[in-house]
């Protein structure tokens, strides 16, 4: 008995590919942006402009990673950008006084703590994600303020080591890809090969089941949420030596742009499905569209509507390129 | 009797809360009387309305990010054509605006059924295009409201015929929040489309099995929230005189009332009146504190834990509690 042989037109294989590697349309999207940049503005394509987009996509991509963990749980983190200004400010005004390394460490341990107190909402007691996740954040917006008039005097100061990610170069490289390929790596490989980074995927994809199969989802949780904190964190500490500014909003205005991010990177909000890598060029046709927009002099307002509407757009595409299996 | 206390215990645990912290407010403050009652009712108008319309929504089964986009573009909609069109026709304009809200929701629905892209996403987009629509109306605060459009949300109520001070304690915003919550929502509850609102966010494949249609509903229960978003926006505009393109701090204030007045935010329960009283008691609390000169921003650290440790608490006694 002979099998039927299938047959499939070219466009069916090339829809195919696309759906088994979500990112390809994206890469192609962020050329396509590059290209029209470069039509519109001949000449800006250069080292110097790639260097400066590459500089502002990372705290982007790092704070979308806090969004593409969580919501690979079917979770979300609100309290990312709070968390990563409550870093940034904290390690500014307490440089002068501590001094760096001392300063960073003290940074961080809010930053876990938040993460912390989501893990514990989130995972014990089962609050939804976003609810816990802006209390958390309105918490640490109140307590920054409180704190920022105990420390009014001090002045502020970056540590070194974060002024030099943040603002030098090497090769015409921003040297902020010393951090973030090593973190990239890292969680590229922790999705992808440890029991960890399955388990986000598990119980994302099917709560009850993982938790039948004897999988403690509260301590999964609790890690999970944790970490994102301190990653978080660790943005705030990069962004503040990108901008050389700590203000009370530092990092409030990456907080959207990286849920959307994440998003336009082909994770589903639903949990189960998406990828960092998907993420990473989220954040850079984010970052590229930034400059198109700003580019093309247009008034501010009109400037955030096409914003809202092209990740409306790029998302209903991407929704029915790989929905479809 | 007891059915009606039992149904609406969480409703009236919340009252008493916001009596106690009326009596408090009155012991802290013994000169606060019926100028402090208004302002209060008018600093929580705009609240209130947009919780409604974010508590329709959620009932729904949804999440609306845009609503305080929409009321800023409200604001300045009314803002702006109540000083190109003059006094006589303010009438006109509340008119304009409000169909403006119910197309702006509207367009939500219909985008998040058509997309079939996830709420949250959508409305995540739909808060940068409204914001960036605001702003292309109005690019700083401006325009004017027409003044006996203001009057009818500031001062205590006059009734001819009644002696003044029998009703000036009860202030006009109130009312008006009251008057538009029982004209809108009470006869929407009792009718097919509220119950239709309340089966797809209950059990979407149920409601859809049993007829409803579902596309329709949703779009329906965004267009609603549109609405209450622009008498939201309205009414921001006519307690301070002048349209704002910057959207305020409603979002957050909206889901943290609707959860704290007993809404599920998995949809499919809860009523109106609870997330109403919950926006009076955030807003009596924050004057308390105010009133006792705590600093502003360890008001919102409170205002934070106390949401926080409500949906904690209410997350472990669902658990507790039958599956």
């Amino acid at each position: 008995m002979a099998t039927p042989v299938e047959t499939i037109s070219p466009l069916q294989y090339a829809a195919r590919i696309i759906r088994e590697n979500p990112v390809i349309p994206l890469i192609l999207l962020l050329c396509a942006l590059v290209g029209l940049l470069e039509g519109l503005q001949p000449g800006i394509f250069n080292e110097r402009w790639v260097g400066n987009t590459i500089r502002f996509a990372i705290p982007l991509a790092m704070l979308a990673a806090c969004q593409t963990l969580t919501m690979l749980t079917g979770g979300i983190d609100l309290s990312a950008g709070v968390v990563a200004t409550v870093s940034a400010f904290v390690v500014a005004t307490l440089t002068p006084l501590v001094g760096g390394p001392a300063a960073i460490v003290l940074a961080l341990v809010p930053a876990v703590l938040m993460g912390l107190v989501n893990g514990f909402g989130v995972g014990i007691c089962r609050v939804h994600p976003l609810i816990m996740t802006l209390g958390t954040g309105l918490i640490g917006t109140g307590c920054l303020q409180v704190y920022q008039r105990y420390v009014i005097n001090t002045g502020s100061e970056i540590p070194g080591f974060f002024e030099f990610l943040g603002t030098g170069r090497t090769f015409g490289m921003p040297n902020a890809l010393y951090l973030f390929v090593p973190f990239a790596i890292l969680i590229l490989w922790g999705l992808r090969r440890t029991g960890f980074g399955r388990l986000l995927y598990a119980l994302g994809a099917n709560e009850n089941a993982t938790r039948l199969s004897g999988v403690r989802s509260w301590q999964v949780l609790m890690a999970l949420y944790t970490v994102v904190g301190l990653i978080a964190g660790i943005t705030g500490l990069l962004y503040v030596g990108i901008i050389r500014a700590p203000s009370l909003s530092l990092a409030n205005s990456l907080m959207l742009p990286s849920v959307a991010a994440a998003v336009i990177g082909g994770t589903s909000i639903f949990g189960g499905r998406g990828s960092y890598s998907g993420t990473i060029v989220g954040a850079l046709i984010l970052t590229v569209l930034g400059t198109l927009l700003t580019l093309l002099q247009i008034p501010e307002g009109a400037r955030r509507l096409l914003f809202g509407a092209i990740i409306l757009a790029v998302t209903a595409v991407y929704v029915r390129i790989t929905d479809q299996s | 009797m007891t059915r009606f206390l039992t149904r609406h215990s969480w409703s009236l645990g919340l009252f008493a809360i916001l009596v106690i912290l009326l009596v408090a407010t009155r012991i802290i403050q013994p000169n606060f009387g019926a100028s402090g009652l208004d302002s209060l009712a008018r600093a929580a108008l705009p609240f209130a309305f947009a919780t409604i319309g974010m508590g329709i929504v959620v009932i729904a089964g949804g999440i609306d990010l845009s609503i305080a986009s929409i009321m800023a573009v409200a604001g300045v909609i009314a803002a702006l054509l109540m000083q190109q069109m003059g006094d006589a026709s303010a009438g006109l304009v509340v008119l304009i605006v409000l169909l403006a809200g119910v197309a702006m929701g509207a367009i939500n629905g219909l985008l998040i059924v058509l997309t079939r892209v996830p709420d949250i996403v959508v409305t995540l987009a739909m808060l940068f295009v409204w914001e960036g629509v605001a702003l292309l109306i109005l690019n700083a605060p401006g325009g004017t409201a027409a003044p006996w459009l203001r009057a009818l949300v500031v001062g205590g109520v006059t009734i001819p015929g009644l002696p003044p001070e029998l009703t000036a304690w009860l202030p006009r915003a109130f009312v008006v929040l009251v008057a538009f919550t029982l004209i809108i929502w009470l006869p929407l509850r009792r009718s097919k489309l509220g119950l239709s609102i309340y089966a797809i966010g209950s059990d979407q494949n149920a409601a859809f099995r049993s007829g409803v249609p579902i596309g329709m509903t949703r779009v329906a229960a965004y267009a609603f929230a549109g609405l209450f978003a622009a008498l939201g926006g309205l009414s921001i505009t006519l307690s301070t005189g002048i349209g704002e393109p910057i959207a305020g701090p409603y979002l957050l204030a909206s889901v943290a009332a609707v959860v704290l007045g007993g809404i599920s935010l998995t949809g499919g329960r809860g009523g109106l009146l609870g997330p109403i009283i919950a926006v009076f008691i955030l807003r009596t609390l924050r004057l308390d504190l105010t009133l006792l000169s705590v600093d502003p921003n360890v008001t919102t650290i409170i205002e934070g834990i106390i949401m926080v440790a409500v949906v904690m608490i209410g997350g472990l006694l669902a658990m507790r509690g039958p599956r």
